[in-house]
């Protein structure tokens, strides 16, 4: 991603001073979907650390670190999970944002509060207006809950895009995460089923995702409220036989 | 070659910080090439890297805001609230500022506490934090040597050592080792000259001069 600093006229840092320019610690993929009647999330515990640096003085950018303890997903109120990848200081200020929200929501003390579907359609009007000012906050939200027996899961991406769906995956989990759900999700996943789907998508991304990293959190979203389990890691395979000897069949390459 | 020179680039620091939890309070880290421990309040110190002037600025900010609450509160503030500061200048000044700061400090609700507060303004509550440039080459030895609940002495020995290696292998830091240990009893500033320091790889011992050498009970020829 090329890296924009301000310019050298005295006036170039006026007029950037109102956009995002590019995001600094990232975390990736979410992936989430339905069963039975809950929500079940996930999200690896990474953070990737862009670093400036610069070669003849001119700047450039590279990952630098890795975060490994990184939350990317928690509760909001009573009923709802937030999921998140993309900027991690932007998902802390969503946070702070839907903290808010939900404080003057329980100071009403009229019974009510407010669920999945209220806080999706929130967080799609602040990520759109963001998006119109060329402000954007640099994430892909993934917001599940239940409330009333109803399961919800929906999405809202750093422009505003938004929908629900039965099982839905933020930045890699799009492309390596969905098609497996797209063959092997059907509505009436039991936990365990659930849970080991979801183990099968993480898996994909530790493999193929650059950015992922073997540390992981499974939440579940139930009408009872919300659980995130301690972090794990998966055990993955490498010892294909041309993998460990790729040389075999091409004398001499490596 | 590129003669064209970014007379408005920031004037950065290379430099090494640390910060690392102790069951007790914390110890914070740096070279000399950067000044180091910032007091911010009596029991809070930050280390600043990146660009000087942004990390200056924000942290005299942040000083100035913990005067007052401190006033307000009526006792000394928490490093929580201190990171929190830093983390909303930063945060809100992304576009602007190129900083990084690891803010430590002890106080009696949550202990020893260290806050990474990295580019883009990010807050992170970790057991240790290390960065500046020379923390590239310390996350391997972070990874192995770093354990959980050691004694002040032996936190601080840690991080002199890692200091001292960064300082080995990195350009941009250089000089002394500084550290700040804040706990329940206060705060302790230490200062270690490059020659107390442990020798690494390549490195040599230090001579007052050649003749010192050739004039020893063991003389190296060296063959050409």
């Amino acid at each position: 991603m090329a890296l924009k600093l301000p310019q050298n006229s005295l006036l170039g840092s006026q007029s950037d001073s109102q956009r995002t320019l590019y995001p600094y610690v990232t975390g990736t993929s979410v992936v989430a979907l339905k069963y039975k009647d809950r929500i079940l999330m996930a999200a690896d515990m990474g953070g990737q650390q862009l670093a400036l640096g610069s070669i003849d003085l001119k700047p450039f950018s590279y990952v630098h670190m890795r975060y490994k303890s990184v939350e990317r997903m928690k509760p909001i109120g009573k009923h709802s999970l937030l999921g998140a990848s993309g900027e991690i200081s932007d998902f802390q200020e969503i946070l702070r944002y839907l903290n808010e929200l939900i404080l003057y929501d329980n100071m009403w003390d009229d019974g009510n509060s407010l669920g999945p579907k209220e806080v999706h359609n929130y967080l799609t009007r602040v990520m759109y207006n963001r998006r119109n000012k060329f402000n954007p906050l640099w994430n892909s939200l993934v917001l599940g809950g239940v409330k009333n027996g109803n399961k919800y899961l929906g999405t809202v991406s750093m422009i505003g895009v938004n929908f629900k769906d039965n099982h839905v995956a933020t930045g890699f989990g799009n492309h390596l995460a969905q098609p497996i759900l797209r063959q092997e999700w059907h509505e009436n996943l039991s936990f365990e089923d659930g849970v080991k789907l979801l183990e099968k998508c993480m898996r994909v991304l530790l493999y193929c995702d650059r950015s992922a990293v073997n540390k992981l959190q499974i939440a579940k979203i139930t009408e009872e409220g919300v659980t995130i389990h301690q972090p794990y890691s998966l055990k993955t395979y490498w010892e294909f036989s041309t993998f460990e000897n790729p040389a075999q069949g091409a004398i001499g390459s490596w | 070659m590129d003669l064209e020179m970014n007379l408005n680039a920031s004037h950065s620091m290379g430099t090494t910080i640390i910060g690392v939890t102790y069951n007790g309070g914390v110890v914070l880290g740096a070279d000399s090439r950067t000044s180091t421990g910032m007091y911010l309040t009596d029991n809070v110190y930050v280390c600043r890297s990146g660009s000087a002037a942004d990390s200056q600025i924000v942290s005299d900010y942040v000083r100035y805001f913990l005067h007052q609450h401190t006033i307000q509160l009526g006792q000394s503030a928490t490093s929580k609230v201190a990171a929190n500061l830093i983390r909303l200048l930063s945060y809100n000044n992304k576009n602007m500022l190129e900083t990084g700061l690891i803010v430590g400090g002890w106080d009696k609700y949550e202990g020893g506490k260290i806050y990474a507060i990295p580019l883009g303004g990010t807050l992170i509550e970790q057991p240790f934090a290390i960065g500046g440039s020379g923390s590239s080459y310390l996350y391997g030895f972070f990874d192995q040597a770093w354990k959980e609940g050691m004694t002040k002495d032996e936190a601080e020995q840690f991080v002199v050592k890692a200091v001292s290696l960064a300082i080995a292998r990195d350009g941009a830091s250089g000089g002394v080792v500084r550290t700040v240990i804040i706990n329940s009893e206060g705060v302790t500033r230490n200062f270690y000259p490059s020659d107390k320091l442990q020798l690494w790889h390549e490195e040599l011992e230090p001579q007052n001069s050649l003749l010192d050498l050739l004039n020893s009970s063991s003389p190296e020829p060296m063959n050409i």
